[in-house]
């Protein structure tokens, strides 16, 4: 789950982090009130979006009155923001975080994550923040040092020195830098982070630290003990994506018109690999999980008829904990209640395989059999490719 | 001789008195597996459907001899099941358990370092190895006894490979699902290390998907060191992106985690890729030829 700007520097402030001071508005109505809060009328307008890039795609403004912040403000809420990491479709900003001006002397970048190969948490620190680290991982990748803190110890001295002389900071900004570094570790874990950017972490003209822009991603699996992170676990998703997660059913839609149901977040994705090899494109990934209902395969069958994109309808279910004859008994359940308007391939292997068969055999409706993945998904490209032609 | 478990494995679950740990307990029973009881705090003493219930691990393993474990409890309680385990003693634990937060698995990983047990999983179908014993949730009719060993971290995809070997007369010696979590034990590179090492193996199929750097790291060790054949797949290649945890993360792989960088690291070890999930058998059987 991801947090926006203003929701990680709530947990930022309350972990005692330097962070400017701000106030979160979403109409242009709440800025007055803002800007009595924050106790003067100059500062920076900057949209909440989940997306980097947002100055260059003028979603950062700098006003010098109460006017012209009430403008940048209603002008930014509701508009859609297109940065390059976006894609042309953009992102809807409903948020703007109003923020006293920070005079910068230099931007530095740090990021606490998880690296997964060595297993451990790992600092990433570069000297050259605000910009985009994939940028300076590709021009200049003796840019950026990696530190992994001891586990269950924390950053150490040592550690803690070669980052700061790595960033070039002064023996003043080093005991700082060094509280920082602990309080973002310890952060880190007390908020099952998957995640804690900040870019830039800025030095000041005052030669002071100040952490200005974070990016906090929660751990998905974790939210069920991180309950009070503000942020919202659907807030990135597609209407049918949280319906799908209400039922348990892992689903993602994309741009093409073969709706694929699969067990398995792998077999779901080669389904949609083999989907491609044969020249046509998935509608969505679709992992109904390893112990759904019949309940929930009708619903899983119900979201993606509801797609008005899908052509056919490509069923793969391999039953290890979950047994062939439910998935049937689901399939059939959906297509009594919702009706077929498009083609639909089943293919069933596994636990209770035989039974499975029989009951979609046996329930009198036009459901094409797969006998293997092959065919199975040769069957679907096949019908789509007959509707494009007209045949 | 095969791999990790075989007829002297002698299994528990623990959380067999739930819905998915007693069916499994039974399907792995019914394949031939000694399952030797099973642990559920609070309901020690009692039995179910013939599996003695014990209150911990402990007891459990004083009591019935038991070696290995697999585990269904609850995500929120998982990571301490499987630290309950590898206190007791237990030398090989199959955590089967889906959706454990990743930092109880840093704890879990850097618990186990100075431990002698192994861990596979979590988020994992588990160990089959063909005609003799199973553990986790594996269907077991579609495993024939035969000579491919099988790796990967997608359960479903691990059944896909085993059918496809067992239709085309090869069949396995082990099949073992490593799960799909950025955490876990075994890695590829551990089990292809030990598949290279067992003498009944001739071939070896290796499932991946994006994301990681766990199938580059075997595809480094398979280039130096293994002589048998091997067959790839790797899962992913559609995939939307931008579904990522965001740049950090991104350059801690560099440019690994991609499926075209994961094929490209294989083959350039030797190893023969399957470009669909539907041909990894049938690439297997001409590699054996």
């Amino acid at each position: 789950m991801k947090l926006h700007e203003y929701q990680g520097k709530a947990l930022l402030r309350q972990a005692g982090l330097p962070v400017p001071r701000s106030e979160v508005v979403f109409s242009s109505a709440e800025v007055k009130k803002a800007l009595t809060a924050l106790g003067g009328e100059k500062g920076v307008a900057k949209a909440q979006a989940f997306t980097g890039g947002r100055g260059k795609a003028g979603g950062i403004k700098l006003f010098g009155s109460l006017a012209e912040a009430e403008q940048i403000t209603s002008k930014l809420i509701g508009m859609t923001l297109v940065t390059h990491q976006t894609g042309p479709e953009g992102v809807k900003i409903e948020a703007v975080l109003l923020e006293d001006q920070s005079r910068i002397a230099r931007e530095l970048y740090f990021a606490v994550t998880l690296d997964r190969a060595k297993a451990n948490i790992v600092f990433i620190l570069s000297p050259e923040g605000g910009m985009d680290i994939e940028e300076i991982a590709e021009h200049t990748p003796e840019k950026i040092l990696k530190l992994y803190p001891e586990w269950g110890q924390g950053p150490g001295d040592a550690l803690l020195k070669q980052a700061s002389d790595f960033l070039g900071l002064t023996a003043s900004q080093a005991a700082p830098f060094a509280d920082i570094a602990r309080k973002l570790y310890n952060l880190y874990i007390a908020k099952d982070c998957a995640l804690l950017e900040i870019n830039p972490l800025a030095v000041n003209d005052a030669g002071n630290l100040v952490l200005l822009d974070c990016k906090v991603n929660i751990d998905d699996n974790a939210l069920f003990r991180q309950q009070d992170t503000g942020g919202d676990p659907d807030a990135e998703k597609d209407p049918a994506e949280i319906e799908a997660a209400k039922y348990g059913l892992s689903y993602i839609k994309l741009d093409g018109n073969i709706g694929c149901m699969v067990n398995g977040a792998g077999l779901a994705m080669a389904t949609m690999d083999i989907i491609a090899h044969y020249g046509a494109q998935p509608a969505n990934f679709l992992d109904v999980g390893g112990s759904a209902s019949e309940e929930a395969v009708t619903k899983a069958f119900e979201i993606i008829s509801g797609d008005k994109h899908v052509k056919a309808i490509l069923v793969n279910i391999f039953g290890g904990i979950m047994p062939c004859d439910r998935i049937a008994r689901g399939i059939i359940g959906a297509v009594n209640t919702t009706g077929l308007k498009v083609p639909l391939v089943v293919r069933l292997e596994g636990t209770n395989v035989e039974q499975g068969k029989t009951l979609i055999r046996e329930s009198g409706l036009d459901i094409i059999a797969g006998d293997d993945l092959e065919d199975a998904a040769r069957k679907a490209a096949a019908t789509v490719a007959t509707a494009a032609a007209g045949v | 001789m095969a791999i990790l478990i075989d007829a002297n494995t002698r299994l528990i679950t623990q959380g067999i008195t739930g819905k998915a740990g007693l069916f499994h307990s039974q399907q792995c029973r019914d394949y031939g597996t000694q399952v030797v009881g099973g642990v559920t705090p609070k309901k020690g003493g009692t039995t179910v459907d013939g599996f003695s219930v014990f209150n911990s691990v402990a007891e459990a393993r004083r009591e019935t001899g038991a070696n290995t474990t697999m585990i269904f409890v609850p995500a929120p309680f998982a990571a301490n099941a499987i630290l309950e385990a590898a206190d007791a003693g237990i030398e090989l634990i199959v955590a089967i358990t889906e959706g454990i937060p990743t930092l109880d698995m840093l704890k879990v990983h850097n618990a186990l370092k100075d431990k002698k047990c192994i861990l596979i999983g979590p988020n994992c179908p588990g160990v089959v190895t063909a005609g003799v014993c199973k553990v986790g949730i594996a269907p077991g009719p579609i495993h024939k006894k035969g000579r491919i060993g099988i790796v990967s971290r997608s359960g479903t995809l691990t059944y896909e490979a085993v059918h496809q070997t067992s239709l085309l007369g090869l069949g396995q010696t082990t099949a073992v699902g490593i799960g799909g979590d950025p955490i876990h034990g075994l890695s590829h590179l551990d089990v292809i290390r030990m598949l290279n090492e067992d003498s009944e193996t001739e071939g070896i199929v290796l499932i991946g998907e994006i994301g990681g750097s766990d199938e580059e790291m075997a595809a480094a060790y398979i280039r130096e060191y293994v002589k048998k054949p091997v067959v790839g797949f790797i899962a992913g290649a559609s995939a939307p992106k931008g579904k990522r945890m965001g740049h950090a993360g991104a350059i801690v792989d560099g440019q690994a985690g991609t499926a075209q960088s994961k094929k490209d690291a294989l083959r350039a070890a030797g190893v023969t890729i399957a470009e669909t999930a539907a041909e990894i058998g049938q690439k297997m059987f001409e590699a054996m030829r």
